[in-house]
């Protein structure tokens, strides 16, 4: 069963179309994150689903439900923003219980739903406090459980981490990881941060341009890019690009001939291609055994981040990156063997910028 | 001599430390408190003659000086202009106008900033087809000079039938009041941030809801600020008193006018130095009592949630 829905989604704010003719099927009990560059239309897709927007064309389901035209309140949905929104006025618990109250509830059952969400949050000895004399993790924990409160199917999360500070935000994504196994709701969730997407989703949806790129599994995205632009932005330090053509089991690229036979092409693949590479998947030292791609190459800039070592370099006449082991001693203007395995690579037609 | 034999560390230790010298005396500093305190003298001074008039009786006036404190102070000129200054036909005083102005003040207060802050918070929150449009509108009419609108209104008053009443001056007052209102309240809603008003609609609150519970507890600051608008101007107002009400009905500013321009029998300066005074208090305890609320008001209103 589907969780949520969209069908051929379309929204435009005057002239400027921001979603494009837009699908997209949530599973129930889903946990997808909306990855996208700034402006790509994550926000609008999300207050769309939330009813903040209205849609151009398009319809929207939760729980095969038809959504589109009702209000926000009546969808079912918890929604969690990244500046918290808590209302200053009122304490903590009144917060948590304003929707309730809007839904009129009865006090009994809004008192005990209230006492659980604190419980499960850990925000009990804060009840009683004003929004402003919280720090920004708390805080967050109340938008979340204002959510949580409302015992919803779907939550959506606008970038709720990205006010924190490195540290809080690590902490409090694994408690919306743990959270999501506890409730087993659907969650969709928006960020630019490509360590919360792999670290969070079942699934993530890139989008570029107000359209879904890629929708997989953070390690199909990460192993299989869809096209040129999924691998260039899924990965840090980013993916490797060589310009070059393909024709029978060999790249050629800046004069250079690779052999990749072991590549598992899904077409027929000749013609001018790139090859991407991960940084990470380039070998040294003893790991370079039997590999089809061995050059040497000159060191050119060093970045050490300790636990491991960017290193700046040119590979047929094209710039290149890779990672060593932090703990390698290696200098400006020294040569060193590189080698790349083609089944971890990727090839994407230049033309239409699709894998190959 | 000293100097040759600093090491590069102890000259380091040196030279200016702690906080920078704050020199009083200064060129701007007396441009500043000269043109400070000649103001102030320039406001100060005709209250201060004002004042030690009303106090005064008019043997005492007749002297000349008005700069010398009263010999001997009397508060008669203050009662005569409160309850027995003639205008006109009755010789009530000034009461009958402040009670006439408080009905005024009031209704047209409560009435301007509810509708205001109600148009305020529609155009910056729900943007409707056209509000645009309704924007644009009110805003040229805070530069319309309302001479132009005052024979209109006449008719306008008239048809509704509330030409020479209270109403019809508590409509006009509101009337004018609301595109600068408006615009205050709509600017201040519009910086209460997005995701807040989206979290209430999500919470399912509706129009009134997150208007009621949401915007208004923390417009505080921004009410004050409408409110001593609204009081003083509408206290202060002269000409649409004088020319939407009728005698019986005139605000205590047409009544102050009557009472000091008054061609019968002698000029009493005193009772109409009083008068202006009497007048002119609640303005002025407007401005004591809630430029504190108003500070404190911001203060409150500081906190983001
Ligand atoms: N109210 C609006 N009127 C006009 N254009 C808008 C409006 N809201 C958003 N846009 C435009 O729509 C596009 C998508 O905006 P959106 O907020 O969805 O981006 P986003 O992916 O959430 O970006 P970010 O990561 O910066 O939050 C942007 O180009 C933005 O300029
Ligand atoms: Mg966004």
């Amino acid at each position: 069963m589907h969780s949520v829905s969209i069908r051929s989604l379309d929204l435009a704010f005057g002239s400027v179309k921001v979603l494009k003719d837009l699908d997209l099927d949530i599973h129930d009990g889903e946990f997808l994150v909306l990855l996208g560059s700034s402006g790509c239309g994550k926000s609008t897709l999300l207050n769309c689903i939330a009813g903040l927007l209205d849609p151009t064309d398009g319809q929207i389901f939760i729980k095969e439900r038809n959504v589109t035209w009702l209000e926000p309140s009546e969808r079912g949905i918890g929604m969690v923003f990244q500046s918290y929104a808590l209302y200053p006025q009122m304490s903590v618990e009144g917060n948590l219980s304003f929707g309730l109250k809007n839904a009129g509830l009865p006090k009994a059952e809004i008192a005990e739903r209230v006492a659980r969400a604190a419980k499960i949050l850990q925000i009990e000895p804060l009840l009683k406090r004003k929004p402003g004399a919280l720090s920004g993790g708390q805080r967050q924990r109340v938008a979340i459980g204002r959510a949580l409160v409302r015992d919803v199917d779907v939550f959506l999360f606008d970038e709720p981490l990205s006010n924190l500070d490195a540290k809080l935000r690590a902490d409090l994504r694994v408690e919306i990881k743990r959270l999501h196994q506890k409730l087993e709701n659907t969650m969709i969730y928006v960020t630019h941060d490509q360590v919360e997407a792999m670290t969070l989703a079942d699934r993530i949806a890139i989008m570029k341009g107000g359209q879904i790129m890629q929708l997989d599994t953070p390690a199909e995205i990460y192993n299989r890019p869809r096209n040129r632009y999924v691998a260039g932005f899924i990965g840090s330090p980013s993916m490797n690009f060589l310009d070059g053509g393909l024709s029978d089991g060999v790249f050629e690229t800046g004069g250079e001939r690779f052999d990749i036979s072991g590549y598992p092409f899904e077409g027929a693949a000749t013609g001018p291609a790139e090859m991407g590479i991960r940084p990470e998947h380039v070998a040294t030292g003893h790991d370079l055994d039997g590999l089809p791609i061995q050059a040497d190459v000159t060191v050119e800039l060093v970045e050490p981040m300790g636990s491991d070592t960017q290193v700046w370099t040119t590979l047929a006449g094209q710039s290149f990156r890779f990672r060593m082991d932090g703990q390698a001693e290696i200098r400006d203007g020294d040569t060193i063997r590189i080698g790349i395995d083609p089944t971890k690579a990727s090839f994407f037609d230049k033309k239409s910028e699709l894998r190959l | 001599m000293t100097d040759t034999r600093l090491t590069p560390a102890s000259r380091l230790l040196e030279g200016p430390r702690g906080p920078k010298p704050t020199r009083r005396l200064s060129g701007r500093n007396i441009m500043l408190y000269g043109t400070l305190i000649v103001m102030a003298a320039y406001y100060a001074l005709p209250l201060y003659v004002m004042v030690v008039t009303s106090l005064k009786g008019m043997p005492e006036i007749r002297m000349g000086n008005i700069f010398a404190p009263p010999v001997e102070i009397t508060f008669e000129p203050w009662v005569k202009a409160w309850s027995e200054a003639c205008t006109g036909i009755n010789c009530d005083g000034l009461s009958r106008g402040f009670w006439n102005s408080v009905q005024i003040l009031i209704p047209s207060v409560i009435l301007s900033i509810a509708v205001a802050s109600v148009n305020g918070y529609a155009l910056s929150k729900w943007r409707f087809p056209g509000s645009e449009v309704f924007f644009t509108i009110l805003m040229i009419g805070v530069f319309i000079p309302y001479q132009v609108m005052i024979y209109p209104i006449v008719i306008l008053l008239r048809e509704l039938g509330l030409y020479g009443s209270l109403w019809g001056l508590v409509l006009v007052h509101t009337i004018f009041g609301m595109p600068l209102l408006t615009l205050l309240f709509r600017n201040y809603f519009t910086s209460v941030p997005d995701e807040l008003f989206k979290a209430a609609r999500v919470d399912g609150a509706g129009f009134w809801g997150i208007y009621f519970r949401i915007m208004l507890p923390m417009a505080l600051p921004i009410l004050v600020v409408a409110m001593i608008l609204q009081v003083t101007g509408i206290w202060n107002d002269f000409l649409f008193g004088v020319i939407y009400t009728k005698p019986e009905i005139y605000p205590m500013t047409v009544q102050l006018n009557n009472i000091v321009n008054s061609v019968q029998g002698v000029k009493e300066y005193n009772v109409n130095m009083a008068a202006t005074l009497l007048t002119g208090l609640v303005p002025l305890t407007i401005y004591f009592v809630s430029g504190k609320l108003f500070v404190r008001g911001i203060a409150a209103g500081a906190v983001k949630g």
